[in-house]
């Protein structure tokens, strides 16, 4: 009787997923297939984001794109069921990527903000099949021009005028830096060269020492991480990783740091010098305006977008002067005032930079990718 | 010299969360409850402990609430094994996921309804928890930083740990509770109270689970709230339950050595000695597999597995 009963209730619960299957499809394909005439309308744009983490969870990363994506709807006037979010979706498992960018779509989504770099390849491979949809997929490397681009931006710049507020603070030239990523990824890597650049800027003396927690997202290692810095006789503590633990271990510790991805002067008010973050709301209302008014047209023409300071997508968080060594806030703003005007950037593409085997290299930002050396005045520890 | 010293008092740090989730779960298995609940247990203790130390101040009620949400688990998965019988090991599980999925979801309210975005611990309950200093004990050159200047967390880790092993190994009550992990129903017939002693060691295992969450989420996150803040510390004290033999003196030395075994990483300066950082992250566990064929092959009666683990007792199946 129960096995009976069971087994309806399951072959019900099929078809009804089967039903709303279809009719998301149908939905789905329709306001995609009104891109053609130009621009979409407001009303027919819907966006999906694909977060790796919960942006509820407060600062990090998600947080940081989710807040973007909070701007970019304020700033397009869009309503809250025009945006489907779909949270906590692991960069590493390809089944449940390709699950949350399916669901987005069969609810009707037409532009998908796919935010980790490990979503690329499914992406590229759903772009193909769903040429009515458009996908942007962060920090990645591939696009095809007419429904995939990548976007990212020279975070780098940020990066280097940290680097001379921690150069200008540290009393003992040690400089620590908890790394998410090896000197493998470009990403992290060509951010601790720019920082470090920006260390040696004002004070040649000073060293600037990696260590890796190999994790986007590990609390305890990264407090471990800078606690081990600390404990070789780091003052300052830098940091590309997602929680402030490194920020609060130096407060604990007496010494000060550089946070990431959210101000962290509200976390850690003692030790955070300043914060290097990004915002995303300059590029998600770009992206979707650009939707909108036909400057790009889903299945035709889309463009990678890496924006800069200028654009407004890079920035450097309060800069907490209480804290940081006399002349900090003039060092950065001249700096500053070089990379806004155009006269002169970190990554140049001419310019021969010295990694710490003697090696030379040039690197273009938009190639940091390929950045896999440290700077020379780095050390990995 | 000064490097390997800091790296001991790190491996006890860390070493710390992971004593607390062991004895806990030494204490549920030797009734016969094997309790994969436990980064649920902490899970909660950590929501519990932080939320009541932000909103009081107090690092009392504090470690009190984080107790009280860790035996509050452990009595969802008593009541379901214990006496409803269930799978010991779905019910774990479930209670892990329920665990974290609840005090994420704390997190979060409590988030969205904070002003500045983020969750600090006030001023006093962070200098209450702030390493202690002994007059003249801590000054002392390398017994002071080695024994005596830890956050008071360290030193009631080891203070339950003690009493732990006191209580299972040098008093009646805990040799019959031994009895009953061994054979529930050889206990009964000797007239032990086997249901009541179950519940009794799974509450108390659940609450000192707790307490170790409150570590995760007061210490390791340095008093600011963070989503996941146990982090799978959880499942490797399940594994060093099998390390410690069972044994909560043993789950002393053991969590410190994982607890070294998680810093070395980043203590070996990688300049000299350049291993991948996965070969770091394995270590625990390729040890805790050692340790099962040594102990497997050695077949010594005092660091044999309960007998009835993971069997639920029905009186009337006897």
């Amino acid at each position: 009787m129960m096995k009976k009963f069971l087994s309806a209730l399951l072959a019900a619960a099929m078809m009804a997923l089967c039903l709303a299957g279809c009719g998301g499809d149908t939905t789905g394909s329709g306001s995609g297939s009104g891109s053609a005439s130009g621009g979409v309308a407001k009303e027919d744009i819907k966006v999906g984001v694909i977060h790796i983490g919960d942006p509820a969870a407060g600062s990090g990363y998600s947080y940081a794109h989710d807040q973007g994506i909070v701007g970019m709807q304020k700033n397009l006037g869009l309503s809250d069921d025009q945006i489907v979010r779909k949270n906590n979706v692991d960069d590493t498992k390809t089944a449940d990527i390709e699950n949350a960018i399916t669901e987005c779509i069969e609810e009707g989504c037409n532009i998908i903000f796919a935010t980790s770099w490990g979503y690329m390849d499914v992406c590229e491979r759903l772009s193909a099949e769903y040429p009515n949809v458009f996908f942007s997929h962060g920090t990645g490397v591939v696009s095809n021009g007419t429904n995939m681009n990548h976007y990212f931006g020279r975070i780098y710049q940020a990066r280097y005028l940290s680097g001379i507020a921690a150069g200008l603070k540290t009393e003992s030239n040690m400089i620590g830096y908890v790394a998410a990523m090896g000197q493998e990824n470009g990403e992290v890597t060509s951010g601790i060269d720019a920082f470090a650049m920006g260390v040696e800027s004002v004070n040649p003396d000073a060293k600037v020492y990696v260590k890796v927690t190999n994790s986007w997202y590990d609390p305890e290692g990264e407090t471990q991480a800078a606690q081990a810095l600390l404990d070789m006789g780091c003052d300052v503590i830098a940091q590309h990783c997602d929680t402030p633990n490194p920020q609060l271990a130096a407060e604990r510790a007496g010494a000060f740091g550089v946070g990431y991805n959210s101000d962290m002067v509200n976390d850690a008010p003692n030790a955070t010098l300043t914060s290097v973050m990004w915002d995303w709301s300059v590029y998600y209302t770009k992206a979707v305006q650009n939707v909108m008014d036909g400057t790009w047209v889903i299945g035709e023409k889309v463009e990678d977008y890496y924006g800069d300071m200028v654009d407004g997508l890079v920035t450097l968080g309060t800069l907490n002067t209480d804290l940081c060594a006399e002349g900090t806030e003039e060092a950065i703003n001249e700096a500053k005032e070089k990379i806004l005007s155009g006269e002169w950037d970190v990554f140049d593409g001419k310019t021969e930079l010295e990694d710490n085997q003697g090696q030379m290299h040039t690197v273009e930002g938009a190639d940091y990718g390929s950045v896999n050396w440290y700077y020379k005045n780095v050390e990995l520890r | 010299m000064e490097m390997f010293m800091k790296f001991l008092v790190a491996a006890i740090v860390a070493g710390t969360p992971l004593l607390f989730g062991t004895v806990g779960e030494i204490l549920s298995e030797k009734v016969g409850h094997l309790n994969l609940g436990v980064e649920g247990m902490m899970a909660l203790g950590a929501c519990a402990g932080f939320m009541v130390g932000y909103l009081t101040d107090n690092l009392v009620l504090a470690l009190v609430a984080a107790f009280g949400a860790g035996l509050l688990g452990a009595l969802i998965y008593g009541v379901l094994t214990v006496t409803f019988l269930a799978n010991q090991n779905v019910t774990g599980l479930t209670l892990t996921i329920f665990g974290q999925g609840l005090s994420n979801f704390i997190g979060y309210f409590m988030l969205e309804n904070s002003e500045s975005g983020t969750l600090k611990l006030p001023a006093q309950i962070t200098a209450q928890m702030a390493d202690v200093h002994i007059p003249v004990l801590s000054d002392l050159p390398v017994v002071g930083p080695l024994l005596f200047q830890y956050n008071p967390f360290v030193y009631l880790a080891i203070a339950i740990a003690l009493v732990c092993a006191y209580y299972l190994f040098r008093t009646k009550t805990g040799l019959n509770v031994q009895a009953i992990g061994e054979n529930p129903g050889a206990a009964d017939a000797a007239s032990i109270q086997v249901n009541r002693w179950k519940y009794f060691n799974i509450l108390l295992g659940g609450g000192i689970c707790g307490l170790g969450g409150a570590y995760c989420s007061m210490i390791i996150n340095g008093g600011v709230w963070l989503a996941d803040s146990t982090g799978g510390l959880g499942w490797i004290a399940v594994a060093l339950v099998i390390f410690a033999a069972w044994k909560p003196q043993m789950a002393i030395f053991g969590s410190f050595v994982f607890g070294g075994l998680r810093v070395l990483k980043y203590y070996v300066p990688s300049n000299v000695i350049n291993i991948p950082i996965a070969f770091y992250d394995m270590l625990p566990f390729l040890i805790t597999a050692l340790v099962l064929v040594i102990s497997s092959m050695r077949k010594s009666t005092s660091s044999r597995i309960p007998g009835s683990l993971g069997v639920n007792y029905f009186r009337e199946e006897r």
